[in-house]
């Protein structure tokens, strides 16, 4: 028997790190990574819900949840090449053209 | 014994994420990354979701992740530069704020789910056929959505083609 506050404590403290990572991270791969993290420390607790209530909905989402991410990572991946291509850079700080 | 399973496989998967960050060039950033996730395949194993579990190592680490690393390969990403500027305000509030988001969450699940826990190894749920059941619920119940996502990988295939073009 696990509390289910230890797994939504989990979830909580990787989503921070994600969070937190998103902001202070400069280089724009390890700035997608930390998305990726949210992401699943999300799906942990559609898991955890899924079993707490005992119905395969939560597990259904999370299969939802990782298509999207994996659409979401080819995309993005082929606009950090494109990026990567026009600027030559990886730092988030000097692509500013859309900035005020 | 659950518990320990649990807070060994937990512990793992939070030191590999805040590795993420301590890390300043992104391939060991990836390599912790991928640690995290099968870390959390195993807590999804101890859930009895296999399924799950088994999509979170193919998709996620053997996907995504081999193509974080590719890309990252292909564009011969240094390290990250110490940038002294800019960020110092989001370094020093952010930490605070993350801290606050934990503490609120973790508060917000005790409170409400005091003392109730997930049984790990009850058989008495009918989940045993797991991937079974949550075939038929895709194939049933979530049939819209499940098609939906396929046209949404066929964007995304477009979409990197499109971006991959030689000019934009």
């Amino acid at each position: 028997m696990i509390p289910l506050g230890f797994y939504l404590v989990v979830s909580a403290i990787l989503f921070s790190i994600g969070a937190y990572g998103f902001l202070i991270k400069r280089n724009i791969i390890t700035l997608f990574m930390c998305i990726e993290l949210m992401l699943n420390a999300v799906n942990l607790s559609f898991v955890a819900f899924a079993r707490y209530y005992a119905l395969l909905d939560g597990q259904v989402f999370v299969f939802f949840v990782m298509a999207v991410a994996a659409a979401e990572a080819a995309v993005g991946l082929g606009i950090i090449v494109a990026l990567f291509r026009n600027r030559q850079t990886l730092n988030v700080d000097e692509t500013n053209l859309m900035k005020w | 014994m659950e518990i320990a399973v649990f807070l060994f496989l937990s512990g793992i998967a939070i030191v590999a994420a805040a590795n993420i960050l301590v890390q300043r060039h992104p391939i060991y950033s990836a390599l912790s990354l991928i640690v995290t996730f099968v870390a959390l395949a195993g807590i999804y194993i101890q859930m009895h979701a296999e399924f799950i579990a088994v999509m979170q190592i193919v998709v996620y680490t053997g996907a995504i992740m081999v193509l974080f690393i590719f890309v990252i390969m292909l564009l011969n990403a240094g390290a990250e530069q110490k940038v002294p500027d800019k960020v110092h305000v989001v370094k020093y509030f952010g930490l605070p704020l993350a801290s606050l988001l934990i503490f609120e969450a973790g508060l917000t699940a005790s409170r409400t789910f005091d003392g109730e826990g997930i049984p790990v190894e009850s058989a008495s749920i009918n989940l045993s056929g797991n991937t079974e059941m949550i075939g038929r619920a895709l194939y049933t119940q979530y049939a819209l959505p499940f098609e939906v996502t396929s046209v949404l990988l066929l964007v995304a295939i477009v979409g990197a083609i499109v971006m991959a073009k030689k000019e934009l």
